[in-house]
């Protein structure tokens, strides 16, 4: 064979670029279908929607397909409750991580090893061999259907301290030493200090967080009955409960719902980049 | 990259070796302070994980309606479950070729496209890593609606298959075409977190190696196999776990996609989980169920950590 060490022409590494990123372009494309597909059948009359084929658009552009959505599920009222339990729960996850990770990573206390095995092998724990105990534990707390109920039991996994504590391991202790030379508290020096320094890891626990709280579905499928307290998936589920062969609205339903969860795409894909990249974990 | 994804597998090979506190602790033995900071996560992993998790335990030995008076049964439930529960089987082995065919495919394909992405280079590569990760933030309900849509008898893609002259399947109502769309459905929703993930990987692999392994001659295949799977092993051993775990919790998709049909043949663990406890009102039978999905769990995974020194490596 022979031994190539002088970089090759440019042209000769044009033309295979090129059909590689056409041929992605394809997958690409293929791979949004479903969306696509989507949004075409919201636009349609119910009744054409099998009978157009593969045509993308029926006989009208039938808008009145998303009145019917947005008024058969309290659809502001869904989107506002995820939307309070998605932020209040990543908050509460953020919080307890950095307090349980600045334990575990600046105290040096009996047990520690073994406390931290324990709670990091819960990790691979599945959520669903939980979800009886504890709804009968909220019922009796008389918290069915309500938002403590959707939030909790989801903020205290171990992977938000994981990360947290690995990062604060490299972090050298000089700066919090200053601080409390300077006679800082250690819950002071904690926020002041160490929390600034811990700005990417902190964002990428709020970010997982947040999209898990988002797609959770079971949980609050079992906890929430009340049309009021349900989130962007229950409402989904009751409305296709309703009507489910009714595909111009369900569909519109379904794009309604997708179009806020591919803003959060956009605007958090940095730190959903990052976040990945600086473990790999946390999702579903 | 990767190195939390070894540290998290080193931590779970060897207990935990506490990281030299004595370097990073300017405060040694502040046992009292370090409690106060624990209290919050300790004891909301008391609350939600430990105490639910020995709860479910206890329940499974009884009898338990959601309201009314429980009933202690001994091992009725797990007895009921090995030799009466014909549909318990059936969703065990479902969950079993769900968890092999999901797992397999999920991660030779996005292995593949973060390696293809990779050669697009950079914004090309973030940009598609984004695409991708789309349908793992919409609800999964909503996409098993759409894939309901699209996989009836008469929806779009057998349209698509009549114009080329095949005539399709029935998608969702014939056993075996119901499991492969709920695996296909499944790996459209959750690829795009593995790609994302050994993108980063891939991302961190030495450049100059590849460039070297070039340069003696390696062909692309045997590059890849040669170089960069060896030093991508950790993040592809990370990614196997989490995706094996993910498998055999699948509740939504035979949910709203199947309802674990026809018959029970997409029937699933914690479907049939679901159905006995919140359809069935037989709690502590759910609970029994639950139990043997944790067991199960930890097996695999445990199974996986004791043979990753076959093909994983950490020095690279």
């Amino acid at each position: 064979m022979t031994v190539e060490i002088a970089p090759r022409p440019r042209a000769s590494l044009r033309l295979p670029m090129l059909v590689s990123r056409t041929l992605m372009c394809v997958v690409g494309l293929i791979f949004l279908f479903p969306f696509l597909w989507m949004i075409a059948t919201s636009l349609k009359p119910t009744n054409e929607v099998f009978a157009t084929g593969t045509s993308l658009i029926g006989s009208r552009i039938e808008w009145g397909n998303y009145l019917v959505a947005a008024t058969a599920i309290p659809f502001g009222r869904i989107l506002l409750n995820s939307l309070v339990i998605a932020f209040a729960g990543a908050l509460l996850t953020v919080t307890v991580s950095v307090l349980s990770a600045y334990a575990f990573s600046r105290f040096n206390f009996r047990g520690r090893a073994a406390l931290f095995g324990v709670f990091l092998a819960t990790m691979v724990l599945p959520q669903e061999v939980l979800v009886i105990p504890l709804y009968l534990m909220m019922q009796k707390a008389g918290l069915v259907n309500s938002y403590p109920a959707l939030i909790l039991p989801f903020a205290f996994g171990a992977f938000g301290t994981f990360l947290i504590r690995q990062f604060m391991l490299s972090l050298p202790p000089d700066y919090e030493e200053a601080a409390t030379l300077d006679g800082a508290g250690r819950l002071r020096t904690l926020v002041s200090v160490l929390v600034p320094l811990l700005r990417a890891p902190i964002a990428v626990v709020f970010v997982f967080s947040f999209i898990e709280y988002w797609g959770s579905f079971l949980w609050p499928l079992i906890v929430v009955n009340d049309a009021s307290m349900a989130t962007v998936p229950i409402g989904l589920e009751m409305f296709s409960g309703e009507r489910g062969t009714d595909w111009g609205p369900m569909m519109a339903a379904v794009t309604l719902v997708v179009l806020p969860s591919l803003l959060i795409v956009v605007l958090l894909q940095k730190q959903l980049q990052q976040g990945v990249s600086m473990g790999g974990f946390g999702g579903r | 990259m990767s190195s939390l994804a070894r540290s998290l597998a080193a931590e779970g090979t060897a207990a935990s070796s506490a990281p030299s506190a004595r370097r990073h602790g300017a405060a040694r033995g502040h046992s009292r302070a370090a409690a106060l900071y624990l209290s919050p996560g300790m004891l909301g992993f008391a609350i939600f994980i430990v105490v639910p998790l020995v709860i479910s335990l206890v329940i499974s030995f009884f009898e338990w309606p959601l309201f009314g008076v429980p009933e202690f049964v001994g091992l009725t439930n797990y007895r009921y479950m090995l030799t009466g529960d014909p549909a318990f089987w059936i969703s065990l082995r479902n969950t079993l070729i769900f968890a092999v065919l999901y797992t397999a495919v999920n991660l030779t394909v996005a292995l593949g496209l973060s390696y293809w992405l990779m050669n697009l280079g950079g914004r090309w590569a973030s940009f598609f890593r984004v695409l991708f990760f789309i349908p793992v933030v919409t609800p999964m309900i909503g996409n098993a609606l759409i894939f309901r849509l699209i996989l009836n008898d008469d929806g779009v893609v057998n349209q698509i298959l009549g114009v080329v002259g095949i005539q399709g399947p029935q998608w969702l109502n014939t056993p075996f075409w119901a499991m492969l769309s709920l695996v296909t459905m499944s790996l459209w929703q959750g690829m795009g977190y593995n790609i994302i993930v050994l993108g980063a990987g891939i991302a961190g692999v030495n450049p100059s190696v590849i460039e070297a392994s070039r340069i003696d001659g390696a062909g692309a295949v045997a590059r890849f196999f040669q170089v960069v799977f060896p030093m991508l092993s950790p993040t592809i051993f990370f990614c196997t776990i989490m995706t094996v775990i993910g498998a055999f919790k699948v509740f939504a998709q035979p949910y709203a996609l199947t309802e674990g049909g026809p018959g029970n043949s997409t029937n699933t663990l914690v479907l049939h989980l679901y159905r006995n406890g919140f359809s069935f009102d037989k709690l502590g039978y759910a609970s029994s169920i639950a139990w043997v999905l944790f067991v199960l769990v930890m097996l695999v995974t445990a199974i996986q950590f004791s043979q990753q020194k076959r093909w994983v490596t950490y020095d690279s």
